[in-house]
């Protein structure tokens, strides 16, 4: 596809948002963004169950903070104005996008997945917290640059107002936003810093978020609710609240093993600028975590699939969370403290 | 994980794009790679489809016995709920709780059933005789 208003390269990623944020920095001038990094700097790894509330019928779990917050961080930490716009009207919302991608400057979107024509219909349920980049416009079609997507793909503006508009939990209400343009390379000293906060409030998420279904401890309140699963909701729904897991865990963009490895890739990139040689160690203490979410889902598919189905498969799934969950409180307090030992 | 076990069984993204994994070298070192899918997730995938399809068939079910309206039925169709049909429609909640059964939807305007046809993507002569064809 040949582009006219703009040489914006496109950019696979594993996550849409950490794509959206790398893709963005880069083509607005800030070369030394990586996903990992930014998915870093974002402190965009995360763990909650939320008690009481369901999702598709399921227990209500992510593995990522809130949609939006890696982009904001990100480019704080770099000192990268951020604009972002939602919209009461959609012809307003269709024209200020037209006014930016005109004048060659690409800019993201949220959208909701269950209207993206070039999705598949397997991948296609109410999901409202999908980014994508806009790149450039000919006639009435729109090229659009989706990080999950191998090259640039297209959407008329029917197509992408439906989705921009989409409706239900965390609506995008026409949702667009940038960074400033003309950015200027960050010091090698404001990557360290910014490399440190995000690693520093990860560490707060993860070990110090009140309640018992957050961070480390949510990982191994989950385990505990596996085992009473068998019992209290019956084999079918067990089987589904188990396949939600799994799905939240896996499916498309977390890079595998609910983004454990994007964050071990980080904890490698990060070592440059921090000059820390634990950093490697940690790194592949992630690794090991990130292995071990990856068996648990193994285990999970096989009682899912009808395979496994003693109480003792429960437990064992129960307990492999458990596991995981003290081997991440471990990493994390060591990163914590390596973190304080770094000037 | 390592990047020769890296999966790559048929998925229903990898149709249409390969998903970038995140793998190591023997020594630990970080590099990308692409995976057509994972049947691990593909079932886990296939068990939400399942939830799906046996939430349509009881709604089903429950229009041919007279116990609720079409629209109930479309709207586990397109794998709607209470809440996302309300934001779509712009009617309350409870109003629509009426039309999700027969006496209320008996009543329905012109207009309204017209909006519930269009956001269902059907004719109103289909929402009104949905197992017809």
């Amino acid at each position: 596809m040949e582009l006219q208003h703009t040489n914006f390269k496109h950019l696979q990623a594993a996550h849409c948002e950490n794509g959206v944020t790398t893709a963005l920095l880069r083509h607005y001038g800030i070369t030394k963004i990586t996903e990992p990094l930014a998915f870093g700097m974002g402190s965009g790894l995360f763990y909650i169950q939320l008690p009481f509330m369901k999702v598709n019928g399921g227990p209500a779990i992510s593995f990522r903070t809130m949609p939006g917050l890696i982009f904001k961080r990100t480019c704080t930490a770099l000192g990268v104005p951020v604009t972002r716009k939602k919209f009461r009207s959609h012809e307003k919302a269709m024209q200020e996008l037209d006014e930016r991608i005109l004048a060659g400057k690409p800019t993201a979107c949220q959208v909701g997945v269950f209207y993206l024509t070039y999705f598949p219909k397997e991948y296609r349920f109410h999901f409202n917290a999908h980014n994508l980049i806009v790149v450039d416009k000919k006639g009435d079609d729109y090229y659009i640059s989706d990080p999950i997507m191998e090259g640039l793909v297209t959407m008329n503006s029917y197509e992408l107002e439906r989705v921009r508009f989409a409706k239900g939990a965390f609506a995008p209400r026409g949702q667009m936003y940038y960074p400033g343009d003309q950015l200027q390379e960050p010091t090698d000293e404001q990557m360290k810093q910014g490399i440190i906060k995000g690693i520093k409030r990860n560490c707060r998420d993860m070990l110090h978020i009140p309640g018992s279904f957050g961070g480390v401890s949510g990982i191994a309140y989950t385990g505990r609710q596996i085992k009473k699963w068998k019992t209290k909701l019956g084999d079918e729904k067990a089987r589904s609240y188990l396949a939600q897991l799994v799905r939240m865990q896996e499916e498309i963009g977390t890079g595998g093993g609910g983004f454990r490895f994007i964050y071990g890739a980080f904890l490698q990139q990060s070592h440059p600028y921090l000059k820390a040689d634990e950093l490697f160690a940690l790194s592949k203490q992630f690794t090991a975590t990130g292995d071990k979410w990856r068996d648990a889902a193994i285990q999970a598919s096989g009682i899912y699939k009808g395979r496994l189905n003693t109480q003792a498969d429960y437990d064992n799934m129960g307990d492999r969370l458990i596991e995981i969950s003290a081997l991440e409180k471990q990493a994390f307090q060591q990163l914590k403290a390596l973190m304080g030992k770094i000037k | 994980m390592k990047k020769e076990e890296i999966p790559q069984d048929n998925g229903a993204l990898g149709k249409i794009a390969k998903e970038v994994t995140y793998v190591v070298d023997e020594n630990g070192n970080y590099s990308t790679g692409q995976s057509t899918g994972w049947d691990v997730k593909t079932d886990a995938l296939n068990v939400a489809w399942h939830d799906v399809e046996a939430k349509i068939e009881a709604a089903k079910q429950k229009v041919l016995h007279g116990e609720a309206s079409p629209i109930l039925y479309f709207m586990e169709k397109k794998i709607m709920d209470l809440n996302i049909l309300a934001s779509y429609t712009g009617y309350w909640k409870w109003s629509i709780k009426k039309h999700l059964k027969p006496a209320g939807f008996q009543k329905l305007s012109a207009d309204k059933l017209k909006k519930y046809a269009e956001l269902f993507e059907i004719s109103v002569e289909a929402l009104k005789n949905p197992f017809q064809h």
